[in-house]
Formats: C-alpha cells, sequence, structure tokens
C-alpha cells in the first residue's frame, strides 16, 4: 500500500481517483468479475458478503477468472445459494460443514490430474466451519501442501444458527449459549483458537489477517497470496450486525475500532514468520469497540464490569507487544498521543481483576 | 490366465486398469493393503496422470473424493467399519450431488466392543445412504465387479460401493483372473461428467433447496437407483461377452430348481454354502441358494421370480438391526408379499465368526425339523448370554458384558468353543 498520508474519508484509505489503473483497487474497476452478485440474501451491513466478494474478485482478477470457490455450509452458502437463485459468478461447490478443505483439496488433484494448473481453488468458510468442525479437514490440507487458498470470514460465532458460541468467540461476548447470566461474563475468558498462528505453526507459504474495513488490504493480500502455490491462508473479520448487536451502518467502523484497538492484530506471515503487520493508526481503548455492540452490553452500566474490560484491554496490549503493532506506526505518522494512551490503557490492567 | 493373488491385490490393479485420476486413502483394516497397491503403482507412474492422496481422516477421504469427482475426474478410495460410518456424512452428500465416485468396502464390523473382523454391520448401517451397494460373492467377482461398478456409476451418476468381506476375501489369496487394461479399454468409456466444475462455464453445486423441491430432488434420486436396477443386468451381461466369465449382477443362483428350501445370502459365505447345498442334494434334498448381489437397488421383482418355488426361505445375514432382527429379510418378506413362503431370519458370522459347513447343516437339520425360529442367531451361545443377564439383574455394578462374557468363556479370541 502507499504510505502517502492520504487522509480524506476518515478511514484512511487512499482514495482510487488518486491513483493509476495499475494500483486502483479490484472494485473500483467496472469490469471486475462481481463473484458475488446482487439479489443475495445476505443481512444489511453483512461483513462476510463484503469480505467473500473482495476476496474472491481479487482472485478473479489475479488470475485472470481462473477460479473454482469450494464453500463451507453456513451464513455465506445459505444466502448465497437458495436454489434456483444463486449468486456466485464462478464455479462454486458446497458440500458439507466440516469438509470445504477437503473438498478443495480434490478439485486441486483433480486439475492437477488434468494439467489444468491454470485454474486455481478457494476453499472458504465462517469461523465455526473453518476453527472448529472443518479444522481436521484444514490442518491436513495444510500439512499436505495442497495447492489451495482457503479464506476464513470470522464472524466470531455461529451466526447461521442463531448465534452461538464458537472457537472464535472472544471473552466475554454474550452468544445464546455464552449468556452472560448469574455473574458470569458472557464467554469464559480462555485461549480460544487463534488460526493465523495455527495455520503458521504448519509453516504455509502464506498466511495473513485482514477485515473488511480495509479492504485494499484485503485485496491486495488475496493477490498476493495468488503469487504462491500450496496452502495458504487468509482471516478476515467480518463484523456481523445481527450476532454482534450493532448497527448495521457500523459494520467499517466497527472492523476498524477491532483492528485499532489491537483486539484483532492485521498481518502477514510466509512460511511461518510474520513479515509485516499493519500499524494502528490512532490507538484507541477497547471500550470504544466495545460499546458499539450489543454482545457487550452486560460490561457496561451501571452493573457494568470493569474488571472484565480491563482484560480484554490487556488481551489488546498483549497483542501490540506480540506484533509491534504500534513500533512501525510510530515513525511515519507521529503525534497524536498514542503513547500516552498505551500507558494509560498499561495502567487499565493494573485496576480491578 | 489365472494368477494367485491376494483378494485386495486384485482389486488394486483392477481399479488401476479402470485409470482412476484421483485415489483418496486413509488406512483401516482390513481395507488398507488395496490403497497400498494403489500407492505403489502411482508412484511407479503406472497410473500416470493419477494423483494419490493421503488424507487425514475416512471424512476427509470422501471429501476430497467429491471435489475431484466434481471437477470433472475418475475418484475412487477404500474404507470399512469405523472409516464408513466416519465419513457417513459425506456419503449422503457424494450420493446427493451425484457424483460416480466408486469406493471398495473391506466389510468389517462396528464396535463397540471393538472387532476388526468380517461382517456386514457397516455396509448395511449405510444402506439408504443412496449410494449403490454391490456384494461380492468371491475374490474374481470383487475384482470384476469394480470394473463394472465405474461404468454404472458414470452411465447413472450415482456413487456405488463395493462390498467385499474384510480377511475373508480380502486377504485370501487364490488363484484369479485379472481383467486387463485394454480389455477395461473397451468396456470402460472415458468419464464424461455430467456436471464439472469449470471456470469456462461456471456452474452452482450444492445449492439450498427448500421444501418446494426437495421432494422432487430426493424422488430422483431413488428413480436413479430404478434406472441403475435396469442398467445392472445389462452390463454384467455385456461385461460376460468381454471378458468371458460371468460376475456380477443383480442375483446370483445356485440349484435353485424345484428347490423347496431357499438360503438368501450375501457375500463370501455363498461358497460354503454352495458346498452345503451340493451335500444335501446328493441327499436328495430340494434345496439352493440365491446370492443377492446388488443389494441397493434391491431387485424386488428378480427374487420374487427366484423365489417363486420355494416354500422355506433363510435370510442369512452378517448383520442386524438391533431391536427388530433381520435387515435384508425385511426385502425379502417385500419380496414375496402375499405368498405363503416362510421366511426364517439368521443372524451368522458376526464379527468373524466362522459360518461352516457344520454350523448350516446343523441350521438346515432344525429348519427341516421345524425347530427353527422366526430368527435365530446362530452358534449363539445361549448359555453364556443368560448367566450374564442373570448378572445384570441381580448386581448392582456388573461391569461390561464384553469382559464378562470373555472372562467367562476364558479365551481372548473369536469363536465359539
Amino acid at each position: 500500500m502507499s504510505s502517502a498520508p492520504f487522509y480524506q474519508t476518515g478511514t484512511f484509505a487512499v482514495g482510487n481517483r488518486l491513483l493509476g489503473p495499475g494500483e486502483a483497487s479490484v472494485q473500483s474497476d467496472p469490469g471486475r468479475s462481481n463473484a458475488i452478485t446482487k439479489g443475495h440474501r445476505a443481512c444489511q451491513g453483512c461483513g462476510e458478503a463484503l469480505g467473500a466478494r473482495c476476496a474472491l474478485d481479487a482472485a478473479l482478477a489475479a488470475t485472470g477468472g481462473r477460479v473454482i470457490a469450494a464453500n463451507a455450509t453456513g451464513c455465506l452458502e445459505v444466502f448465497s445459494t437458495p436454489f434456483p437463485e444463486s449468486s456466485w459468478r464462478l464455479p462454486w461447490i458446497h458440500s458439507l460443514f466440516g469438509n470445504a478443505p477437503a473438498v478443495a483439496t480434490g478439485i486441486a488433484a483433480a486439475l492437477r490430474a488434468q494439467g489444468r494448473t491454470d485454474v486455481r481453488v478457494v476453499g472458504q468458510g465462517g469461523d465455526g466451519g473453518t476453527l472448529d468442525i472443518g479444522l481436521g479437514c484444514l490442518s491436513g490440507m495444510f500439512e499436505r501442501g495442497d495447492d489451495v487458498l482457503y479464506i476464513c470470514y470470522d464472524n466470531e460465532a455461529y451466526m447461521n444458527t442463531g448465534v452461538q458460541r464458537s472457537a472464535a468467540t472472544p471473552p466475554a461476548a454474550r452468544t445464546a449459549t455464552t449468556e452472560p447470566v448469574g455473574g458470569h461474563p458472557g464467554n469464559a475468558f480462555g485461549q480460544g483458537k487463534n488460526l493465523p498462528l495455527i495455520a503458521m505453526a504448519h509453516e504455509i507459504p502464506y498466511v495473513a489477517t485482514a477485515t473488511v474495513a480495509e479492504l485494499r488490504d484485503l485485496e491486495h493480500k488475496v493477490t498476493r497470496a495468488m503469487d504462491f502455490r500450496g496452502p495458504r491462508y487468509i482471516h478476515v473479520l467480518v463484523p456481523c450486525p445481527l450476532g454482534w448487536g450493532s448497527e448495521p451502518a457500523k459494520t467499517i467502523e466497527i472492523a476498524r475500532l477491532a483492528k485499532e484497538t489491537g483486539l484483532f492484530p492485521v498481518f502477514e506471515a510466509e512460511e511461518g514468520c510474520v513479515v509485516a503487520s499493519s500499524p494502528i493508526r490512532r490507538l484507541r481503548p477497547v471500550e470504544d469497540y466495545l460499546r458499539l455492540q450489543r454482545r457487550y452490553a452486560h460490561l457496561f452500566g451501571d452493573d457494568g464490569r470493569p474488571d472484565v474490560i480491563a482484560r480484554l484491554q490487556r488481551l489488546a496490549n498483549r497483542n501490540i507487544e506480540r506484533f509491534g503493532l504500534l513500533a512501525q506506526a510510530g515513525e511515519d505518522s507521529g503525534g497524536d498521543g498514542r503513547r500516552d494512551l498505551l500507558e494509560t490503557l498499561a495502567a487499565s490492567e493494573r485496576g480491578p481483576q | 490366465m489365472a494368477s494367485q493373488v491376494e483378494g485386495s491385490l486384485a482389486v488394486a490393479r483392477t481399479v488401476a486398469c479402470c485409470r482412476p485420476q484421483v485415489i483418496c486413502a486413509y488406512p483401516i483394516t482390513p481395507q488398507t493393503h488395496i490403497v497400498e497397491g494403489l500407492s505403489r503403482m502411482v508412484a511407479a507412474g503406472e497410473l500416470a496422470p493419477c494423483e494419490f492422496v493421503n488424507v487425514e481422516s475416512e471424512f476427509a477421504a470422501m471429501s476430497v473424493a467429491i471435489g475431484a469427482s466434481a471437477t470433472g475426474s475418475r475418484a475412487y478410495t477404500a474404507t470399512a467399519s469405523q472409516g464408513l460410518l466416519y465419513m457417513a456424512e459425506a456419503l449422503f452428500n457424494a450420493a446427493g450431488l451425484g457424483l460416480p465416485i466408486v469406493m471398495t468396502v473391506a466389510n468389517r464390523a462396528i464396535g463397540a466392543p471393538i472387532n476388526i473382523w468380517n461382517d456386514h454391520s457397516d455396509a448395511m448401517a449405510l444402506r439408504d445412504c443412496g449410494w449403490v451397494q454391490l456384494y461380492a460373492t468371491s475374490n474374481q467377482e470383487a475384482a470384476d465387479m469394480h470394473v463394472q461398478a465405474f461404468r454404472l456409476a458414470e452411465q447413472c451418476s450415482l456413487p456405488v460401493m463395493v462390498c467385499m468381506d474384510g480377511f475373508v476375501l480380502t486377504h485370501a489369496v487364490e488363484p484369479l483372473e485379472l481383467p486387463r487394461r485394454q480389455e477395461v479399454d473397451a468396456y470402460l468409456p472415458p468419464f464424461e461428467p455430467r456436471q464439472m466444475l469449470d471456470p469456462s462455464d461456471p456452474v452452482t453445486i450444492g445449492a439450498l433447496v427448500g421444501p418446494e423441491a426437495f421432494t422432487e430432488v430426493r424422488y430422483l434420486a431413488h428413480a436413479k437407483q430404478m434406472e441403475a436396477l435396469d442398467a445392472i443386468p445389462v452390463l454384467a451381461g455385456e461385461f460376460e461377452s468381454s471378458f468371458g466369465r460371468p460376475s456380477g449382477g443383480l442375483l446370483g443362483r445356485y440349484r435353485c430348481e424345484d428347490a423347496e428350501t431357499v438360503v438368501v445370502a450375501l457375500g463370501s459365505v455363498f461358497g460354503t454354502l454352495e458346498e452345503a447345498i451340493d451335500e444335501r442334494r446328493a441327499r436328495d434334498e430340494r434345496i439352493g441358494a440365491i446370492a443377492v448381489k446388488t443389494f441397493r437397488p434391491f431387485p424386488l421383482e428378480e427374487l420374487r421370480a427366484g423365489l417363486a418355488g420355494a416354500r422355506r426361505v433363510v435370510v442369512l445375514e452378517r448383520a442386524f438391526s438391533v431391536g427388530r432382527g433381520g435387515i435384508v429379510s425385511g426385502d425379502v418378506h417385500a419380496a414375496v408379499a402375499g405368498s405363503e413362503i416362510a421366511i426364517h431370519t439368521v443372524v451368522a458370522g458376526l464379527g468373524g465368526r466362522a459360518i461352516t459347513r457344520a454350523s448350516l447343516h446343523a441350521l438346515l437339520d432344525d429348519l427341516e425339523e421345524g425347530r427353527l425360529a422366526e430368527l435365530e442367531f446362530l452358534d449363539l451361545r445361549r448359555d453364556v448370554v443368560e448367566r450374564e443377564l442373570q448378572r445384570g439383574r441381580e448386581q448392582g455394578r456388573p461391569g461390561p458384558h464384553a469382559e464378562n462374557i470373555l472372562r467367562e468363556l476364558g479365551i481372548v479370541a473369536a469363536g465359539p468353543v
């Protein structure tokens, strides 16, 4: 991405009108593939629909339109294919909830046997299909070195079945199976599954995280992923207004806050090593992110849980340290008191636990 | 010319002649020798272009086969027992999508108690998953059925399971005629997929179907199996004229002419049954046997015709429906509905217990003398079972059945004492 300090829309996005055709986004191209076309049944403000369209359009642009997609069961599958309608403008198969990576492997194997190596394979699913029920197949696909890009659209719970907890549900979040009752703070604090790191542990060629707040970054990462052969993994944070209890109009803002608080580190890794991380432009306290979502409403108000918020802040701070999310930012865009804020936030950790 | 070969290797060599393009493999006894054989052939380049994928589970094996088949490649895998059940969800899916995958099932019992030996509990548990199920009576037939299976699968756009008895067939070495590649090429045309994932002609496969169309789509699955019912004898006939030996088909009949008693069975026990029948025929008993070689789709009318002259039928089953009894016998009842034929279900050979000629004779003697109940378990140690049931009634925590019975028998090996 350009490092030019454009700041026009409050998004830090570089407007396409300022870029040459070679640098403009795939989405700005009137000839883009439009992999998921209009008429699908996603909710207003669905992060997954947006993320999937941008990711697949970028994959199609990078391969001259030679992509086959294998999809896990989930929202993306259900809202896109109420037959006889289909939103997919690329060859697409849905088999089961837990087998999208293995189906993708089968497609890749068939293409290899047929000598059609120009056609590339994308597997995709939500966090339940990827982190939970599909993890065995995904790990197998990674370990064998199959030529598949797998994209996880992470909205942090089983949204299609009515917002139940998954291994990606963050601590303290309310879901239908982690209700904040009887003093419980919603989902328990635990390790969870950090799938980007699990993918890196397989030492696959390329792993990246992204959010729908920075679609140009997502496009870049998908395009970059198509430069590699072998297993690749991209984990995209996609806010879900229904499951998170957020305003549909705030999907992008919330995704951006996930990154700007440090709760969702955005980075790239090759062969198991982090090679780049996206700096936090303006560090924000996790509270700013949490307050926009009713799944965290029980943490606020008279019976609020400042102790739980402090623990969440500590998780964000740990990400900032671990992925160097502020160190890089400090050099190219100074002076809005980020260091001071970090110290304040660090102090909040020492507050009530 | 016949050569001495193990059943598994015969299947591997035959599958190799069918030019599979994607083979996915996960080890499970007693199927392993088949994919080991194929693995060597793929590594040696004998099957090129063919991809051999070592997967992490049977669920993945069937899923890889689904992806490969949907992309227009001929896909094959093999499994057994727990592995078949582990891929159950994907089996229904492959059938629902109409993908012509061929799979060998080296039939083996299902735990608990865990048991690696032969019966039909695995395939019978999946009889309604939409796959064609063929049961080989011999290793020659097992090998030959695979050639027919690929042709049938691709012609009807249906997945086909070739069931062969674990160990009894898979590990038996005997002289077999193996199909040659040129012969197979003449019989089995290249795979022309009915649907295919291709960027030049994008299609959506596996979409959501609601109540407005689900019944019709499911009915089509049934209709296609009915088409397969017509196709199977035709393909078996063509196989016989191409390869010079009969193999497969819907039913196998042995000395059924004028038979008053007919034993219906599936799989390798048919060989033992033929010998027992020869011995009884020598004593002027009017007895014959029918092998159900195609169990799904079920050849109802052919079986009705085959049993038309019988007065008594024994259905010999290597699996049963717990809480009910026979599985195949339900279909046999349907075939002879309205007739006066008496049907006995005999559950036999569970978990590898040998079905001997002596046991068969004892069973047929009981039948002759009117001592055979409607549902029997061959060679069942009723005394042992009764004592275990008694322990359960008398003791608060009698412990696990399997361990109690082994302790009582004083053995750890299978088989009646």
